[in-house]
C-alpha cells in the first residue's frame, strides 16, 4: 500500500503548530455577550430562593436566568443511552436539569445564568445573586450510600439507587465447588478528571433575519447537538448549524450531552437576539464537565490446581454521581471487559450503580474498561503468589488460544451485543511483551541484584482486551473537484485525533493522490447531514470505513470517465498521482481535474440517468464491534523511605489491526499511557463528608508532565479484524486502559522485601497513600506476631 | 477566573510607590513578578482595591556584592537572575542550589525574590533558605527604613512583619564562615511543585583538625525547614544537639529524628499526612546534614 500503514505526518499539524487552529474560544463575534453561572456551593441541598435582582441591576448585565425563567424550556436532559437488554437489570434514569430548581445535588451544579458585556461583569454579577440554601447531608461514600438512612438524591426514588444488573454465564458456584483455590478482595479504584487542555466552551448565535442558528461548541458529537438543539428549541434542522472546530482534547466527557450551558446558550441567544459566549475555566471544569472511574468491587476467582480459571465472581458498586443521562455505559464496560483476554468459562457479575452528591459520571477514556481489567488481573497476580506460580505463566495457562476466534465473552457490551473478540493473537503479544521487558533477566538477575543493592525494583504485567468501533453508523462523501484536489467530508467530528490525516490516507489510497491533497471536512452540520460522533475508539474503523468504501466509488467512477477519454479497457488503466494513464504509456495521461470537468456534463452531453461529478456518499455501520487487545509491561523503582515511584522500563504490546498511520496510533499510545499514569499515580479528586471537591486546581490535582513519562518501547501486531474491509480497530482508548493495573503490581512486587505479602488493591496511589498503606501493612504484621 | 475591578498604578521610583503604598495602606497589593497574586485574585481569594505595579521601577533589580562579604540583592530581582547569578553561586552556594526548585523556569522568569518572600508561602522555599542564611531585610515606607533579621521578618501563614505601607526593598544575604557546607533537599510530587516538605542545612565546622570527618567539631547547625509548619521554621533541638560534637552518621540520624518527632509539628493535607511528613524531614534532614558536611569538608581542602 502506498499511503495507509505509512508514517504520514499529520497533515492538521501546520495550523496547529503554528496557532491558526480555530478553537471555540478563537470565535469573536459583534455584540457578543459573556456568560457566567451561578454554582450550587452545596453538595446537596434545597433552594430557598434566588434573588436576581442586585445582579440586574450591575451596569453591564444584560440578563439574568434562573430555573423559574426557563418556562416550558426547562426540562430535564435526554437518557443518550437506555438500558441496555439484560434480563436481570433495574434502571432509574434521572438526567442532569438545565438550571437547579428545588434541589442541588452536586457542588457546582448551574442554579443562574448571568450574560453581561464581559466575562469580568458576568462574574460580578453572578457574586450578587443570592441564593438560599437548606443544606442537606451528602451522599460521598459508596458505600454508605444505599444505607436506609442515607440522605435521599432524587425524592421520587426511595433509594439511591440508579441501577442495579446482573451478568453471568455457566454456573460459577458449582466452578467454585471444584476449585483448588479461591481468591477474594476487596477492590477501589477512585475518581479523576479528564482535564482536556481545551475545556468546554460555546458560542451561541441566532440570526433574527435569517431565522438561523449558529452554534459553536467544542463537543465530539456535533450533529446529536445539532439535531436535539433543533428538537428543544422548536426549529428545523436545516435551522441550526453546529461547528465544532478544532477540539483540544475529549476523552469522552465532550461527549455526554446536554450539558447545561449547551442547553442555555443558544435559548438566551435567541431571548436576546444577540451573539453569547461561554468558556469554561479550569475551576468550572472540576464540577461542572463529567468525570469517571469511582468503584468498590468485592471479587473473587476460582482456579483449579494448574491455576487455570474456573470462575470469576463479582459484584461492584459504581458512582454514578448526581445523575446518570450515559445509562449504565460505565458499568457494563467493566462487566463485560473484567475477563479479558482469558477463557473464564464461568461468571457471576453483579453491580449496583449508585447516586452520590458529586459530580455526572459518564465514559472517560476506557469508559470502565480500566476497572474491569485491574480487578481481573489484580486477582490473577494475588491468586499466581498464592499458587507460587509465575505471574507470566499464569496468564499464558489462561489466554484465549489464537485458533478460537471468533470468541463470544457472551457478556453484554456498551453496543447491547454479547462482545464477540473478532480476532486476535494474545499468546503471541505476551510473549514479546516478555522479550521487551527482559522479563527472565529481570527476575532472575535484575531484580535480585537490586534487591542486593538494598534497592525496590519491581515489574508489572498485564493483558487487556478493548471492545472498539462499535456502530451505529458514519458517514463520508467524497468529490474530486475540477483542480484534481479531493474533498472529504464527514459528520464523525474530531477530538484530535488526526483525522485530517488518516482519513486522507484512506482516501489517497484509492485515489491516487497524494495525501496532501486529500481536503478533510469534519465537525460541521452544514457539511454532512448524517453521523453519531467520536467516541468509544470508533473514528477508524467506522469512519475509516466509510472513507474507504466511498473512494472505491470514486475510483470506479474515475476509472469510468478515464476509460472513455482514453478510449481504453479499465483494466488497462494505472490511476496515480492525481492522473491516468494507460499502462506503459504514462505520457499520455488524463488528469484527475479533467475527468472532473468531464463528469460535470455541459449541455447535450448528458446522459440519461447519469449523475454528475466523481463523487460518492457511502455509510457504514458494523454489526459489532472490533476488539483490540494488548500487554504492558513496567519496571519500577520505589524509593523506600520517600515512597517516590519511578518508572523505569515501559513496553508496549498492541494488537489494533491494520494500521492507517503508526505516528498518530503511536500518539494515540503515549497520550493514553500519560493519562493512565495519571490515574494510578498522580490524578485522584478528594472529596471531603460534605461533598466539597478539595482540589479543584491544577497546583492541586497533579497530571503527570513530560517529565514524569518514561520512555515507551512499543512494538504492534495487525492481526486484521474480519468484519470490516480495512481490516481495522480502535486505538484511542487503548494506552489508558491496562496501566493502573500494571503500576500497581509493579509498586507492590518492589515493595515485597520491605514488606513481605503487602498487597495493593487500589489506585490511584501516591507517595502519602504507599506510606499509610507500608504503615497499615506493618501494623498488621505486628499485631498477628502479637498474636501468635 | 476573573479578578474584580481594582484600581492600576505603576509608579516609575520607589518613592512614588512608597507614596501610594502609603496613600492606600492596606487596601493596596504591591504587584512584582505576579506569580501568586493574579492567581489569587482571579480565584477572586485576594481582592485588593488598588495595585502598585513594581515592574516599572528598575531599581530595585539589582545582585551586588556586599562591603562586608556576601550578596545585595534588590528586591525586585527576577529568580531567574538570582539563579544563575555568579556572584550569588560563589558567595550563597545554598541560594544557589535552592533557586531551580522554586517553581518552573518560566515562573522564575517572572517571578521575583522579594515578591516571594514578602507572599510568605508555608510552602516556598526561599523564605526557609533567608532563614537558614541569617539573611537581612530592608523594609522602607515613604518616612524611614529598617532592617530586620529573616526570623522576624516571617511572622505566621502567609504574614510578615511588613507594615501596611513598608515594601521590601532589599535582602542582604551575608557569607558563611570559613569551613562551613550547605545542602537544600525537598520532595515534590512533581518537579516544580510545592514541596510536601524541604530542608535547608548549614554545617560550620572549627577550624584546623584532621582530615576526617570523626576528627571534626561542629561550630555551628543549622536546620531550616519549609512546607511542615505555617512558615519557614528552625529546628532548634537538632541544631543543638549537633553543636560541639563530632560529625557521625549516628549523630545525625538522631538529629534527623529530633527534628522530625520534637522540633516539627508538621499539619496534613491531601498530599501528606503529618506522619508522611515527619518521614520526609526524617529523611530529607539525613539527606542534606550528609550533603553539607561533605561540602563542608571540602571547604576545608
Amino acid at each position: 500500500m502506498k499511503h495507509i500503514g505509512k508514517p504520514v505526518r499529520r497533515n492538521e499539524d501546520a495550523r496547529l503548530l503554528t496557532g491558526k487552529a480555530v478553537f471555540v474560544d478563537d470565535v469573536h463575534l459583534p455584540a457578543m455577550l459573556h456568560a457566567a453561572f451561578v454554582r450550587s456551593d452545596y453538595a446537596h441541598g434545597r433552594i430557598v430562593s434566588v434573588d436576581t435582582r442586585q445582579a440586574l441591576e450591575l451596569p453591564g448585565v444584560a440578563a439574568v436566568y434562573t430555573a423559574e425563567d426557563l418556562g416550558d424550556y426547562w426540562r430535564p436532559g435526554p437518557l443518550l443511552v437506555p438500558p441496555p437488554p439484560v434480563e436481570e437489570k433495574t434502571f432509574h434514569a434521572r438526567t442532569q436539569v438545565p438550571l437547579a430548581r428545588d434541589k442541588v445535588r452536586h457542588v457546582g451544579e448551574p442554579i443562574a445564568l448571568v450574560l453581561a458585556e464581559s466575562r469580568y461583569i458576568a462574574e460580578d454579577a453572578v457574586e450578587l445573586v443570592e441564593v438560599e440554601i437548606d443544606p442537606l447531608d451528602a451522599v460521598v461514600d459508596l458505600e454508605q450510600a444505599l444505607d436506609e438512612q442515607a440522605p435521599l438524591i432524587h425524592d421520587d426514588l426511595d433509594s439511591n439507587l440508579s441501577a442495579e444488573v446482573r451478568q453471568s454465564k455457566g454456573d460459577y458456584q458449582g466452578a467454585r465447588r471444584q476449585a483448588a483455590v479461591v481468591v477474594r478482595r476487596r477492590f477501589e479504584y477512585d475518581r479523576g478528571a479528564s482535564a482536556a487542555i481545551e475545556n468546554r466552551g460555546i458560542v451561541a448565535s441566532w440570526d433574527g433575519r435569517d431565522q438561523h442558528l449558529t452554534v459553536w461548541d467544542s463537543t465530539q458529537a456535533p450533529i446529536p447537538i445539532r439535531n436535539g438543539l433543533a428538537e428543544m428549541l422548536g426549529l428545523s434542522e436545516s435551522q441550526v448549524r453546529v461547528i465544532a472546530p478544532f477540539i483540544g482534547g475529549g476523552f469522552g466527557p465532550k461527549i455526554m450531552m446536554f450539558y447545561p450551558e449547551e442547553v442555555l446558550l443558544p435559548w438566551a441567544s435567541m431571548q436576546l437576539q444577540r451573539p453569547l459566549k461561554w468558556i469554561e475555566d479550569r475551576e468550572e471544569n472540576f464540577y461542572a464537565t463529567t468525570q469517571e472511574r469511582g468503584q468498590i468491587h468485592w471479587a473473587e476467582i476460582a482456579l483449579d490446581a494448574e491455576g487455570r480459571i474456573l470462575g470469576v465472581r463479582d459484584d461492584f458498586l459504581h458512582d454514578a454521581g448526581a445523575y446518570d443521562p450515559y445509562g449504565l455505559t460505565v458499568p457494563i464496560n467493566t462487566q463485560c471487559t473484567l475477563l479479558g483476554c482469558y477463557q473464564v468459562p464461568n461468571y457471576d457479575s453483579h453491580f449496583k450503580a449508585v447516586f452520590t452528591n458529586k459530580p455526572i459520571v459518564t465514559p472517560y477514556r476506557g469508559a470502565g474498561r480500566q476497572h474491569g481489567v485491574f480487578v481481573m488481573e489484580r486477582l490473577l497476580d494475588l491468586a499466581a503468589r498464592e499458587m507460587d506460580l509465575d505471574r507470566a505463566e499464569i496468564r499464558r495457562r489462561n489466554l484465549i488460544p489464537p485458533e478460537a476466534f471468533p470468541y463470544d465473552n457472551e457478556i453484554i457490551f456498551q453496543d447491547f451485543r454479547p462482545l464477540v473478540y473478532d480476532s486476535g493473537n494474545y499468546p503471541r503479544c505476551l510473549e514479546r511483551a516478555l522479550e521487551m521487558i527482559d522479563y527472565d533477566d529481570f527476575l532472575s538477575r535484575q531484580q535480585p541484584k537490586a534487591r542486593r543493592e538494598g534497592r525496590l525494583l519491581g515489574l508489572g504485567l498485564v493483558t487487556y482486551v478493548e471492545g472498539t468501533g462499535i456502530g451505529p453508523y458514519e458517514g463520508v462523501r467524497i468529490t474530486v473537484e475540477s483542480s484534481g484536489k479531493v474533498n472529504l467530508v464527514t459528520g464523525v467530528g474530531t477530538q484530535g485525533q488526526g483525522h485530517y490525516t488518516s482519513f486522507a490516507q484512506v482516501a489517497a489510497e484509492q485515489l491516487g493522490v497524494g495525501v496532501e491533497d486529500v481536503r478533510v471536512v469534519t465537525g460541521d452540520t452544514r457539511e454532512f447531514h448524517w453521523g453519531t460522533g467520536t467516541f468509544a475508539s470508533r473514528g477508524a474503523v467506522v469512519a475509516g470505513n466509510a472513507c474507504h468504501n466511498a473512494a472505491k466509488d470514486v475510483r470506479r467512477k474515475i476509472l469510468e470517465q478515464a476509460s472513455e477519454a482514453l478510449e481504453a479497457a479499465q483494466e488497462d488503466l494505472v490511476l496515480e498521482e492525481g492522473k491516468v494513464y494507460v499502462k506503459g504509456s504514462p505520457e499520455s495521461s488524463v488528469s484527475l481535474g479533467e475527468l472532473a470537468v468531464r463528469a460535470n456534463p455541459l449541455r447535450g452531453a448528458v446522459r440519461h440517468g447519469a449523475e454528475p461529478g466523481l463523487e460518492s456518499t457511502s455509510y457504514y455501520g458494523p454489526e459489532q464491534g472490533a476488539t483490540a487487545n494488548g500487554v504492558h509491561a513496567m519496571i519500577v523503582e520505589v524509593d523506600a523511605e520517600t515512597c517516590q515511584v519511578k518508572i523505569v522500563r515501559y513496553a508496549v504490546v498492541h494488537d489494533c489491526g491494520r494500521v492507517l498511520n503508526p505516528l498518530i496510533l503511536d500518539g494515540q499510545i503515549e497520550g493514553g499511557v500519560a493519562q493512565g499514569i495519571g490515574n494510578a499515580f498522580y490524578e485522584q479528586l478528594h472529596f471531603d463528608q460534605t461533598g466539597q471537591l478539595l482540589n479543584a486546581s491544577f497546583m492541586d490535582f497533579l497530571l503527570p508532565t513530560a517529565l514524569d513519562m518514561p520512555d515507551l518501547d512499543m512494538d504492534h501486531f495487525e492481526t486484521p479484524s474480519p468484519l470490516n474491509a480495512l481490516g481495522v480497530k480502535g486505538a484511542g482508548e487503548a494506552g489508558a486502559i491496562p496501566v493502573a493495573a500494571a503500576f500497581a503490581q509493579a509498586v507492590e512486587d518492589a515493595l515485597q522485601p520491605l514488606a513481605p505479602g503487602l498487597e495493593i488493591l487500589e489506585i490511584p496511589l501516591s507517595p502519602n497513600r504507599l506510606f499509610e498503606i507500608l504503615s497499615e501493612h506493618r501494623d498488621r504484621r505486628d499485631d498477628g506476631r502479637g498474636d501468635a | 477566573m476573573k479578578p474584580p475591578a481594582f484600581d492600576y498604578h505603576a509608579p516609575r521610583t520607589d518613592e512614588e510607590a512608597l507614596d501610594l503604598l502609603s496613600r492606600f495602606g492596606g487596601e493596596a497589593k504591591i504587584l512584582a513578578g505576579g506569580q501568586s497574586l493574579i492567581p489569587a485574585m482571579n480565584f477572586r481569594l485576594a481582592r485588593p482595591a488598588v495595585l502598585i505595579d513594581l515592574n516599572g521601577i528598575g531599581d530595585l533589580a539589582y545582585v551586588v556584592e556586599e562591603a562586608s562579604g556576601g550578596v545585595r540583592i534588590g528586591s525586585m530581582t527576577r529568580q531567574r537572575t538570582v539563579e544563575t547569578s555568579s556572584l550569588v553561586r560563589d558567595c550563597s552556594p545554598l541560594l544557589h542550589a535552592a533557586m531551580p526548585w522554586v517553581a518552573h523556569v518560566q515562573i522564575r522568569n517572572r517571578g521575583t525574590l522579594g515578591g516571594s518572600l514578602a507572599h510568605a508561602d508555608p510552602a516556598a522555599e526561599l523564605p526557609a533558605v533567608m532563614l537558614a542564611m541569617r539573611a537581612r531585610f530592608r523594609l522602607e515606607n515613604n518616612e524611614d527604613e529598617r532592617w530586620l533579621e529573616a526570623r522576624d521578618f516571617f511572622t505566621g501563614f502567609f504574614a510578615t512583619a511588613l507594615a501596611e505601607d513598608e515594601m521590601l526593598c532589599e535582602i542582604v544575604v551575608p557569607c558563611l564562615p570559613s569551613y562551613s557546607g550547605t545542602a537544600f533537599r525537598e520532595f515534590a510530587r512533581r518537579h516544580g511543585d510545592y514541596a510536601l516538605a524541604g530542608c535547608c542545612a548549614v554545617l560550620t565546622l572549627e577550624e584546623g583538625q584532621g582530615d576526617s570527618s570523626a576528627d571534626q567539631t561542629i561550630k555551628d547547625a543549622r536546620l531550616t525547614y519549609f512546607s511542615v509548619a505555617d512558615g519557614p521554621v528552625e529546628a532548634v533541638q537538632a541544631q543543638s544537639l549537633l553543636l560541639g560534637q563530632s560529625p557521625a552518621e549516628g549523630l545525625f540520624a538522631e538529629a534527623a529524628y529530633t527534628a522530625a518527632q520534637t522540633d516539627l509539628d508538621p499539619p496534613g493535607d491531601i498530599h501528606a499526612s503529618p506522619a508522611f511528613r515527619r518521614q520526609l524531614v526524617e529523611v530529607l534532614t539525613g539527606q542534606a546534614l550528609a550533603e553539607a558536611l561533605k561540602k563542608a569538608l571540602e571547604a576545608k581542602d
